[in-house]
């Protein structure tokens, strides 16, 4: 159901090589959605997918990974469903540090509802619900890392090798990992905003991002970070809900 | 002294935890919200003791998406709220309807609209427990009129859900909810539990079989790849928007309630053979209604007690067996009139169907009821 | 025990009121009487009005709430307000004389006693006078036996606070006793 030149494939296809290259029993990972473009990867997926309702997938997921801790779960959301409308589950599952595996596919746009205004639209851009420009956007990585994620990283559809290996380290990181993907709407934001096709948006995510160690303030600014920008080991929610409760008798 | 069975005094949120977990509970998920907080309380102490869990989620809407994923990891689970929060939940309570995942909401319902009155009981939630998600779609919802009846109806809840793969309601009130009374617990072996189907290892596995009523329910984690979504499916849980397979799936949905209804439909009733006025009602009036309808027996008048302990699916077939028997039909309920409509359906014209409502935050009175009951006999 | 008994504790959030409830109500089902409690409250946890009420009999009990109640504590200017006369012809008021400060006669049974003050003054702790007023409560009306009432105190207090807690009840019995033999002296 994705339109021709999407970026969701690309992300979708990192996913799975980043599944296959950690070599997990499938039987043991479940694939959770929001709603939304993104969110509908989960039925393309030959696994256990639930594709839940509107910005909620993180707490579907809670409940799910508190009652089986052995699965390996990935979150798919859009930039809408994960920081608008589920934005308060985003900064919870954070907090708690819940062994989760968001994956943001970050399009700066609705795309299923046809081009309105994200959090993650950019300051000033053009939505169908923003002809004027849009309002003051987030950056997921800061939200992430204030919020207490233990691991916060970023690539694009052009970096689909680091994009894997993101992935991977996120899945290997015990605690709530949050992957953004940028990928690209050339039908809604892209139109918009007089972009280009998808081939364009891929050149302007090459020549407009840097690898985040590199970066610095003063002469990469208003560039676009890739990479790890957060690691650090906390201890995790359901491992320490099970000791805090392990023993609790009649 | 009376010689009634060794009690223990209970709290009513208190024996709908304990039903609960009677019932094999092992996951809560919920936010505080008066009158129902306790049965949050309950659960944090009382999960961990035999191996279950429990979290405060960030909002309503967080702990029915968690209430919901936990039972599609397998877990019996259930979550309370009030009036606020019911609303809140609505739209991840028709996704377990559509879904099919069982799972529990209790709603100890206080006055509303709105924030209302915290503190006040109420049966406000009557259509809402109805209709509050949108579409079309079945429900089960019980009104316990005791603390004794919480407990019955928790573990009933918890069976027919996980039967019927189906979410269902326990509409708590603020009276029934806070009251204490001492009551027998029984033991867990009188009790009938029931899990839900699993489906057979090593064979094709559709969760929304077109021949079935209700098919297995596979749990993440044991290795069945299949799609669990709100959008309309097909058998294997993948989107469809076909309209053959979309009237199919909400024709089975409605119809494996119906096919159920006596095993749904709980009611009481006496003093109902020579009654030319019956007082149907349930849950903390029905309290009253019993005192009011045994002083007018004691004094002669011809007055039947009809209570239902299941709101939905309504019992409209009881209701209209009697009412071309009786002359009057007496509603007394804590909100202006939402069983009234209800009962005038089943009654259709053949006897007259009265109201006697109060939505002041008091319950109604058997004094009351009882000079309602000489005014219109 | 005999017969329905309704018992209607009223004052401010607080001072332990759902607390005595709660345990009268135990002490009642330990006897294998019929019993039901309710309360009803603001939304402060502390302050604002409080009521909890108890009804037992010896048979089941249908409508929860107190209607015309045996026995009545007042433990607030607003309470003794609002309950102080709503009680049966036969019927026993007790007014916490701490908090009210005008007590008037109303041709039934009234027993004025300052039992905060009690608490603070012989006990050393004001929370106990709920306790203090459950045991004058018992040994006015004889809802159970002594005995029953102090176990079910003590399966309820915290751990540590036994001895005054047995304290507050003996005193209150034994205020009880006094009272009693005033009214038959009067008599």
């Amino acid at each position: 159901m994705w339109c021709s030149g999407c970026g969701n494939g690309l992300v979708t296809g990192s996913l799975l090589r980043a599944i296959e290259n950690l070599d997990i029993d499938t039987s043991k990972i479940a694939i959770v959605s929001g709603i939304g473009c993104s969110s509908r990867a989960a039925g393309y997926l030959n696994f256990q997918t639930l594709h839940t309702t509107h910005g909620r997938a993180l707490a579907f997921a809670t409940g799910l990974k508190m009652v089986r801790p052995e699965l390996t779960i990935f979150v798919i959301m859009g930039d809408g469903d994960a920081m608008a409308i589920g934005g308060n589950h985003f900064i919870h599952a954070s907090r708690r540090n819940i062994d989760l595996n968001a994956i943001i596919f970050n399009n700066n746009i609705y795309g299923m509802t046809g081009g309105q205004a994200s959090p993650l639209t950019p300051q000033g851009e053009k939505a169908t619900t923003a002809p004027y420009g849009a309002e003051r956007n987030f950056d997921i990585m800061k939200v992430a890392v204030a919020t207490g994620a233990t691991f916060a990283a970023r690539a694009t559809t052009y970096h689909l090798p680091l994009l894997d290996k993101l992935i991977e380290k996120g899945v290997k990181n015990k605690g709530f990992s949050v992957v953004e993907a940028l990928t690209y709407c050339p039908v809604g934001y892209g139109k918009l905003n007089k972009k280009g096709d998808a081939t364009a948006m891929l050149n302007w995510y090459k020549e407009n991002s840097i690898p985040v160690e590199k970066c610095t303030t003063v002469d990469h600014e208003g560039k676009i970070t890739v990479g790890i920008h957060h690691h650090q080991a906390a201890p995790e929610f359901v491992e320490e809900y099970t000791r805090r409760t392990q023993g609790v008798k009649r | 002294m009376g010689q009634i069975e060794k009690t223990r005094l209970f709290q009513g949120n208190e024996a709908c935890v304990a039903g609960a977990i009677a019932a094999g509970a092992n996951f809560y998920a919920g936010y505080p919200i008066t009158p129902s907080t306790e049965i949050a309380e309950l659960a944090a102490r009382k999960l961990p003791e035999t191996g279950g869990k429990f979290i405060q989620m960030e909002d309503e809407i967080g702990s029915m998406a968690a209430v919901i994923g936990a039972s599609i990891g397998g877990a019996k689970s259930f979550t309370a709220t009030s009036g606020p929060g019911f609303s809140l939940k609505q739209e991840n309570i028709g996704y377990a309807m559509m879904a099919e995942i069982p799972c529990v909401i209790v709603n100890v319902q206080r006055l509303g609209p709105s924030t209302g009155i915290a503190t006040a009981p109420a049966q406000g939630d009557i259509m809402q427990a109805r209709w509050g998600t949108h579409g079309d779609h079945p429900v089960i919802a019980f009104a316990p009129s005791s603390v004794r009846e919480t407990f019955d109806l928790t573990v009933k809840a918890f069976n027919l859900s996980e039967k019927l793969r189906q979410p269902v309601f326990i509409l708590l009130d603020e009276i029934v909810g806070h009251m204490r009374e001492n009551i027998h617990i029984p033991h867990q072996d009188e009790l009938e539990i029931i899990n839900r189907e699993k489906p057979l290892p090593d064979q094709p596995y559709k969760p929304y079989d077109e021949e079935k009523e209700v098919s297995p329910l596979a749990s993440f984690g044991e290795g069945f790849s299949y799609n669990i979504t709100g959008l309309v499916h097909d058998e294997y849980g993948f989107p469809t928007t076909d309209s053959e397979k979309t009237k199919k799936l909400l024709s089975r949905l409605q119809r494996k309630i119906d096919n159920h209804l006596e095993e749904i439909i709980l009611t009481e009733e006496f003093g109902m053979d020579d009654a030319s006025l019956v007082v149907v009602s349930y849950g903390c009036t029905a309290r009253s209604v019993r005192q009011a309808v045994k002083m007018a027996r004691k004094n002669g008048l011809p007055v039947g007690f009809f209570r239902t302990a299941t709101i939905w699916p309504f019992p409209y077939e009881k209701i209209s067996a009697f009412a071309d028997k009786t002359k009057t039909l007496l509603v007394p309920e804590m909100n202006m009139g939402q069983i009234f409509g209800e009962v005038e359906r089943a009654v259709h014209g053949q006897a007259r169907v009265v109201g006697l409502n109060r939505f002041d935050g008091e319950m109604i009175t058997p004094d009351e009821i009882l000079q309602k009951i000489l005014e219109v006999i | 025990m005999n017969g329905r008994s309704e018992i209607r504790l009223s004052g401010s959030g607080g001072q332990g009121l759902i607390l005595a409830a709660i345990i009268l109500a135990e002490a009642v089902a330990d006897e294998g009487g019929y019993v039901v409690q309710t309360q009803s409250y603001g939304p402060e946890a502390r302050g604002g009005a409080s009521k909890a009420e108890v009804i037992t009999d010896v048979e089941e009990i249908s409508y929860p709430k107190v209607g015309s109640p045996d026995f009545v504590l007042t433990m607030s200017e607003n309470s003794y307000l609002k309950y102080g006369s709503d009680y049966k012809e036969d019927g026993i008021l007790l007014v916490d004389t701490t908090f009210v400060k005008n007590v008037v006669s109303n041709g039934k049974n009234v027993v004025a006693l300052p039992i905060t003050r009690y608490a603070k003054e012989e006990l050393g702790r004001d929370t106990v006078a709920n306790i203090i007023a459950l045991g004058i409560l018992n040994g006015l009306a004889n809802i159970v036996i002594h005995d029953t009432l102090k176990k079910a105190v003590l399966s309820r207090c915290p751990s540590g606070s036994e001895e005054i807690n047995t304290k507050a009840l003996e005193l209150g019995l034994s205020l009880a006793k006094e009272t009693r033999s005033t009214a038959s002296r009067l008599a």
